[in-house]
């Protein structure tokens, strides 16, 4: 069960990371998504093996480890309420560009197009 | 006495709840903020002067017992931070109600501050590394909302790097604490020190090294710094302030308490830690030379001065963590000061690009006063207070006999020295007219009364900071202590 669930988590994390590698942001909202859920599996995982619910009564020899449970719950919630903001602001990107490409730095562009000049002149005889 | 620790962090949030209710107000509003931020720094001040008197300080929130409640723990590190910062904060704060702009135009601007005041709060307080992620994400959401401020095209696609980037940073800071948990069973600071001791050493140099890239994100270490010179010159001039100033710097914190506190001295990777000190130097500051407007190069400088404190830290020594823990106060203090007067520039002529500006000086001499000292300081000129925390730095680099590290920082300070003479010469100097900013002495395009007042409140500060450089040396040197011998730190949390 544990290796399913590294696997499980390896295939997330393989997934979110190429489509963070893309320019949409559509694409890179849903990539951070499943980042997201294959730390939550690992978190899951961190707690060690499973055991009855906790605080539920029964033995507490038995009991598997909350701790891990409070802290993917935290981080679902956090990561529920930034994917809701990228959504927006994918929509305002949307909305003043009509398309929600990352765009290039500006000042980046300038200085490579300097550059380049500065090359092509080099190499003149 | 808990209330000094729990109050920097309850404040900020009930008064942003309460500034929400009253967004149709914006004077009540800004009643709130100031209040609660002046308080808090009432409160951070006397946390400081009593946890340096009397020791560290310790909260468990909600009566759990150390290793499983969240804990709160002040020491001199924490109270230095927790102060400067909301001493920031408060002087940003003014600067931004006397700024015609973002903070007028906005209802949510001051309620979103506060939160960011509170979650920067909570990262110096926490004692706890799941803590210290939602202080994180707390200070990360307050910043997603500040940056993109105005919804302006520009905003938006810089506005998209910072949260992609600060996100993937989050979920591998979730991965990092996933492994600790697992290697270790507790995710408390001062219970994980010494159980990462008994860890293999393979799996310890993993962590630390996990921990130096996801802290090194946020505070913008060589090669993890992209996104930072990007993503701040094009938020409202109040804001990037306080970023430059404070966030970087609460990543900076973050690398200095996990790497003392949580790794044994034997292991600790100072080699590493200052070749990458090193190289964010050398790149931050080549990265300043090639910009042309006012705020990039500044922000570009951010980058280069973090090399600085990685340099203190690198060392591992009781003078180079002092040397830094000294940078530190003054860099967040000076930093900010030219964000606000680049604010005052733009306010003035319109325009932060420096082929279009010359002559400032003859409209502004008191611009131009405010703009030089603080510059001049960032350089290391004697005797600003720039001067005396390179000084620190580099009498403890060579005291380590690292001549390769001091030779380089001192080869950047030159350079720093260059590119703020290029502002200089570019944006004061020079004659009127030759730049096609619109430099008419008019009256409604000066700086209102608060801008000024409060650059010059933190001008004033960092020429505090020299004239009681022996004391404020002598804090850092104990604070220092504190970092090399973490036995106290331990007991206090954990009650034994």
């Amino acid at each position: 069960m544990t290796v399913l669930l590294v696997v499980v988590a390896g295939v997330l994390w393989s997934c979110g990371t190429y489509l963070v590698l893309g320019r949409q942001l559509s694409r890179i909202v849903i990539g951070i998504g499943l980042l997201g859920h294959g730390v939550n599996v690992l978190l899951v995982l961190g707690g060690g093996d499973g055991g009855t619910p906790a605080f539920v009564g029964g033995d507490p020899e038995q009991f598997s480890d909350p701790l891990p449970q409070a802290f993917v719950l935290t981080a679902i919630v956090i990561t529920f309420g930034v994917i809701a903001f990228l959504l927006a602001l994918a929509y305002r990107s949307w909305l003043v560009t009509s398309d929600d490409e990352v765009e290039d730095d500006v000042e980046d562009r300038r200085i490579a197009r300097e550059a380049e000049g500065v090359a092509e002149i080099g190499a003149q005889p | 006495m808990t209330a000094l620790v729990t109050l920097p962090i309850l404040l900020p949030i009930v008064g942003a709840a309460v500034s929400i209710g009253f967004g149709s107000s914006r004077t009540v509003q800004r009643v709130i903020s100031v209040v609660t931020l002046s308080s808090v720094t009432t409160i951070s001040a006397l946390l400081l002067s009593r946890v340096d008197r009397e020791g560290e300080l310790v909260v468990q929130v909600g009566g759990w017992s150390a290793p499983i409640g969240i804990t709160l723990v002040a020491d001199r590190l924490a109270g230095i931070m927790l102060l400067v910062a909301t001493l920031m904060l408060l002087a940003v704060l003014l600067f931004a109600i006397g700024q015609p702009g973002a903070e007028t135009h906005h209802t949510g601007f001051h309620p979103v501050y506060l939160i960011l005041a509170s979650g920067i709060a909570m990262a110096f307080l926490t004692g706890d590394l799941f803590n210290l992620f939602v202080a994180f994400e707390v200070t990360l959401m307050a910043s997603y909302v500040l940056i993109t401020l105005g919804g302006r095209p520009d905003q938006v696609r810089t506005g998209m790097t910072y949260v992609v980037i600060s996100l993937l940073a989050s979920n591998l800071f979730l991965l990092a604490l996933a492994f600790v948990y697992a290697a270790t069973g507790t995710v408390n600071l001062a219970d994980l020190s010494s159980r990462i001791a008994e860890l293999p050493d393979g799996l310890r140099s993993g962590l630390a090294v996990l921990l130096i890239v996801v802290f090194g994100v946020k505070a913008a270490i060589f090669p993890l710094f992209f996104w930072l010179p990007d993503s701040y010159p094009t938020a409202p001039t109040p804001v990037t302030a306080v970023f430059a100033g404070l966030l970087t710097k609460v990543g900076v914190y973050a690398i200095i308490r996990s790497q003392t506190l949580l790794f044994p001295p034997d292991t600790q990777p100072g080699g590493l830690l200052l070749v990458v000190a090193g190289l964010t130097m050398v790149v931050g500051v080549f990265g300043a030379i090639t910009q042309n407007d006012i705020k990039r190069i500044l922000s570009f400088h951010i980058v280069s001065q973090i090399g600085y404190m990685i340099m203190g830290l690198g060392l591992f020594s009781l003078a180079g963590l002092a040397g830094a823990v000294f940078y530190i106060i003054h860099h967040i203090v000076v930093k900010t000061t030219l964000f606000l007067v680049a604010g005052l520039v733009e306010q003035r002529a319109g325009t932060g690009q420096l082929a279009r500006l010359s002559g400032l000086a003859r409209f502004e001499p008191t611009l131009a006063l405010l703009f030089l000292v603080p510059a001049l300081s960032l350089a290391g000129i004697p005797p600003f207070s720039g001067f005396v925390a390179k000084l620190a730095l580099i009498d403890a680099g060579i005291g380590a006999g690292q001549y390769v590290i001091v030779a380089v920082s001192l080869v950047v300070s030159l350079l720093t020295l260059f590119s703020m003479v290029k502002i200089w010469s570019n944006a004061f100097w020079g004659s009127i007219g030759a730049g096609d900013a619109p430099l008419e002495r008019s009256a409604t395009r000066s700086a209102g009364a608060l801008m000024t007042g409060s650059t010059v409140a933190l001008v004033g500060l960092s020429v505090a900071i020299v004239i009681w450089a022996g004391p404020l040396y002598d804090l850092s040197e104990r604070t220092a202590r504190d970092l090399m011998d973490t036995r106290p730190y331990v007991d206090t949390v954990l009650g034994s």
